[in-house]
């Protein structure tokens, strides 16, 4: 189950990640999916850093702004992550805000297609509908809030997941939901507003408790991480939830 | 303890299963090195250092106060006679509580602070089942108190290990309300409690 970090490309989302940076169209909707200027230089960012690197074939992608990065070794780099500046800056609250409401969207979609794909019955489908209804309050909220604040929500996308057993199904919905969970981690000290915070810390224990409970129903400890939860950022996230989205 | 700051993320402990990691983790690491650079840290602490950290210290003061009672509350239960699951949870969510109170306890000195010193507990448990139902009270608690706190803090650093824990804590809850075949999640979006709430909550397991 535990998947250990390897050097090695993965060639399927390799591949997804190429289509997106040599596919303007495929570009346009990631970005549409989380909006704004934050997505556009993480996506930016992401080029730049993935035109460097030599592993995963096809180097060649359109798009991207040519210049070498500077790159440090990924262990340091991520554990400096958070101490790398004002947390604050760069990023809008609207920003973070839509960021969520797309990972809620791509939530409720997930467990909507999981409840009609009729793979669980009795109390597992009671549990993953009572998610289902979490994160559909979840992405009510956030429309709400961003509205609020005189922003546009971020509108729904097409997605696809691999629905093609239970035990497959029940450890997709762990991962979606320990890297939602370490997604608003990853934004709570980059908040401005109090009371969107408030509203973000509030959905992230729900998202610690999803994630918890499905570890459990896959053979996980309900803390895999130990005493200390670990954030992600925006960029590795969108990076790991893009292979849901629909081309 | 290999983690000797809490308001620094242990990235490399990071372990998401499933589908999310890999090699584009490399990758995204790649990415953020090209934003923020590896050299960025002195005026980030700088910064954090110039917030107000009196208010900060009050803040931590009070998360090590639960989280001395959350400690206690585990290592009271290990004398009960318990199941081997519910006993191994007892271990490891004690050892989550001890290892909070060793980071918040750093974190207050590295502010300059004084940690509070524990007071005397005492737990109305005498078996598994009234263990279990306390766990989630405590458990609960905690939570809506990380939760009701956050707003207060003005570091960004104590902000970040405060989410560290009480996404530790939630996930406590979760799991206990399964243990006792109640819903983990019953509501879409976690209370909230003052630090007054928290600590009414908290006297009747205090000793006078």
């Amino acid at each position: 189950m535990q998947e250990s970090r390897t050097n090695a490309p993965d060639p399927e989302r390799a591949g997804a990640m190429e289509e997106l940076a040599r596919d303007p169209s495929s570009r346009k909707r990631f970005l549409r999916m989380v909006g704004g200027a934050g997505a556009a230089s993480a996506f930016a960012v992401f080029l730049a850093a993935c035109n460097d690197d030599d592993g995963g074939g096809g180097g060649n992608s359109g798009g991207g702004s040519g210049s070498s990065p500077d790159v440090a070794s990924p262990a340091g780099v991520a554990s400096n992550r958070e101490t790398g500046g004002d947390p604050k800056e760069g990023t809008s609250d609207i920003e973070i805000l839509n960021y969520a409401l797309s990972l809620e969207n791509l939530e409720t979609s997930f467990y909507g297609k999981v409840i009609d794909s009729g793979l669980f019955r009795g109390s597992q489908l009671d549990l993953i509908k009572k998610f289902a209804d979490n994160e559909r309050q979840h992405r009510e909220l956030l429309e709400a809030t961003v509205e609020k604040l005189g922003g546009t929500p971020a509108a729904p996308v097409k997605t696809t997941f691999p629905l093609n057993s239970a035990s497959g199904v029940l450890t997709l919905a762990a991962t979606i939901e320990n890297a939602g969970a370490a997604a608003y981690l990853g934004q709570a000290n980059r908040i401005r507003d109090k009371e969107v915070l408030a509203a973000a810390l509030s959905i992230h224990s729900v998202e610690a408790r999803h994630a918890a409970t499905l570890n459990g129903l896959i053979g996980l400890p309900p803390t895999p991480q130990g005493s200390f939860a670990a954030p992600l950022s925006m960029e590795e996230v969108l990076t790991s939830v893009q292979q849901f989205i629909d081309a | 303890m290999t983690r000797a700051n809490p308001a620094v993320p242990n990235l490399n402990a990071v372990e998401v299963h499933g589908l999310t990691r890999g090699s584009f983790m490399l990758r995204s690491a790649c990415a953020i090195a090209t934003v923020y650079g590896a050299g960025a840290i002195g005026p980030y602490v700088k910064h954090a250092l110039a917030q107000d950290k009196a208010g900060d210290i009050d803040v931590l003061n009070f998360a090590l106060t639960l989280e001395l009672l959350e400690s206690a509350f585990y290592a009271r239960a290990l004398k009960l006679q318990l199941s081997s699951a519910v006993r191994e949870m007892a271990q490891t969510f004690g050892t989550h509580e001890r290892e909070h109170v060793a980071a918040i306890k750093e974190t207050i000195d590295g502010l300059g602070g004084k940690p509070d010193m524990a007071p005397g507990f005492a737990f109305p448990i005498r078996d598994e089942r009234s263990f279990l139902a306390l766990a989630q009270t405590l458990e609960e608690t905690g939570v809506s108190a990380y939760n009701g706190a956050a707003g207060q803090i003005q570091s960004p650093e104590v902000l970040a290990a405060a989410g560290q824990i009480v996404q530790i804590e939630a996930r406590h809850a979760a799991a206990i309300r399964t243990a006792r075949s109640r819903a983990p999640a019953p509501l879409a979006f976690d209370k909230a409690l003052e630090m007054e709430q928290v600590l009414q909550a908290a006297k009747p397991f205090l000793k006078t």
